[in-house]
């Protein structure tokens, strides 16, 4: 845990890619989840910032 | 005197054309090697995209071409995404992808490890496996759609010689609970002999040495199974999961012939709900707006995935 925050905060590629691709799970989840149409009406802002931060963070230093 | 073909086709150069060429870098010549290339990406990928968000965040009627255009910011989105018909057709996307995913690993793996094992006519079996996969989706819907007939139907047929129920008394693509499963035989049926060729692929790049190594440390046929042969065919799974989540998510022509979205909305998959946005209700802005968050889930499961198979791979 103390490695991944340190690696947030040093703006490393993998914590980082880490992140946004819990985004992006979470994103497609709440797409296509039976449970609740207001978590559908967010994910695709979560989607979105996800694929951004990922192709950000995918030119971070490993 | 030039010998070679080269040192003949650069004497031959005329001197305005070869002067010019000689002062070029390799880097120059690198790009005017790769631009057509690059040109025709823009053209035929890039540029329809960039067309597409911008016509989302309008709107946009494509038969009607002399209107005038409104920007209407996000309302597209909001109306997407605030839609519970919309909501009610990306689960039943849900449903067809994991449906179709689970099926068509789990018997696509099995396949191949079954061809794997060297026994006589091996090579034919291949070859009939893998034919549904050759043909045309339209002629495979169109035909199942006959073999799903309830009174004359191969399938009702098999399923009632099993049971001992009627033939006539069910209809696959007639009813609500039957039909989500009837597109994912179809799409079962048709597209595992894809993942298993992947896994076959797979299977044979695993040297025999690794295996005669776990004879003789006395590993079970089961260990070799999880230790050896599960490991080294992952990253050829995961490819194969990566290639049908993709397809079966925009998934069409299939479906549209064997049930079109039917009985209601039962079979309504995303695509086809946009086919009828932009192609039957002329609805282009909100249908660009549709094909863009489409767009990011693929390509953000996209990504996700090439990292995962990167990993599997550098392991």
């Amino acid at each position: 845990m103390r490695a991944f925050l340190t690696g947030l905060l040093r703006l490393r590629r993998g914590p980082w890619e880490m992140v946004a691709s819990v985004l992006i799970g979470l994103g497609v989840f709440m797409l296509m989840q039976p449970f609740a149409l207001v978590a559908f009406s967010y994910s695709f802002i979560v989607m979105l910032a996800g694929t951004v931060m990922f192709i950000i963070v995918s030119h971070f230093p490993e | 005197m030039p010998e070679t073909v080269i040192e003949r086709a650069a004497a031959a150069t005329p001197a305005q054309i070869a002067r010019p060429l000689r002062s070029l870098s390799d880097r120059a010549l690198a790009w005017i090697f790769i631009a057509p290339t690059i040109f025709l990406l823009l053209a035929v990928n890039i540029f329809p995209l960039i067309w597409t968000i911008r016509l989302s965040f309008t709107n946009f009627r494509a038969n009607r071409p002399n209107a005038e255009v409104q920007f209407v910011g996000l309302e597209n989105y909001r109306r997407i995404l605030t839609d519970p018909d919309v909501w009610a057709t990306m689960q039943v996307t849900a449903h067809f992808l994991i449906a179709t995913l689970v099926l068509q690993v789990v018997i696509g793996f099995a396949l191949a490890w079954l061809i794997n094992q060297k026994f006589r006519g091996n090579d034919l079996w291949t070859t009939i496996i893998v034919l549904p996969m050759m043909l045309s989706p339209a002629v495979v819907g169109n035909f199942w759609t006959f073999l799903y007939q309830p009174q004359i139907g191969l399938f009702n047929a098999a399923v009632s010689f099993f049971t001992g129920g009627d033939p006539a008394g069910f209809s696959m693509i007639g009813e609500v609970a039957l039909a989500p499963w009837a597109i994912v035989i179809v799409d079962t049926w048709m597209w595992t002999p894809f993942v298993m060729l992947i896994c076959l692929a797979g299977l044979r790049s695993i040297p025999q040495s690794i295996y005669e190594a776990a004879e003789c440390d006395r590993a079970s046929k089961w260990r070799q199974f999880v230790t050896i042969t599960l490991p080294m065919v992952l990253p050829f799974l995961m490819l194969a999961v990566l290639f049908r989540g993709i397809e079966n998510f925009k998934m069409f022509d299939l479906v549209v012939q064997l049930t079109g979205g039917g009985p209601g909305s039962t079979t309504e998959l995303t695509s086809i709900t946009l086919k009828r946005e932009a192609f039957e209700k002329w609805r282009t802005g909100y249908a660009s707006a549709y094909a863009i968050i489409l767009f990011v889930a693929v390509f953000g499961i996209s990504s996700i995935y090439v990292k995962a198979l990167n990993k599997v791979k550098a392991r």
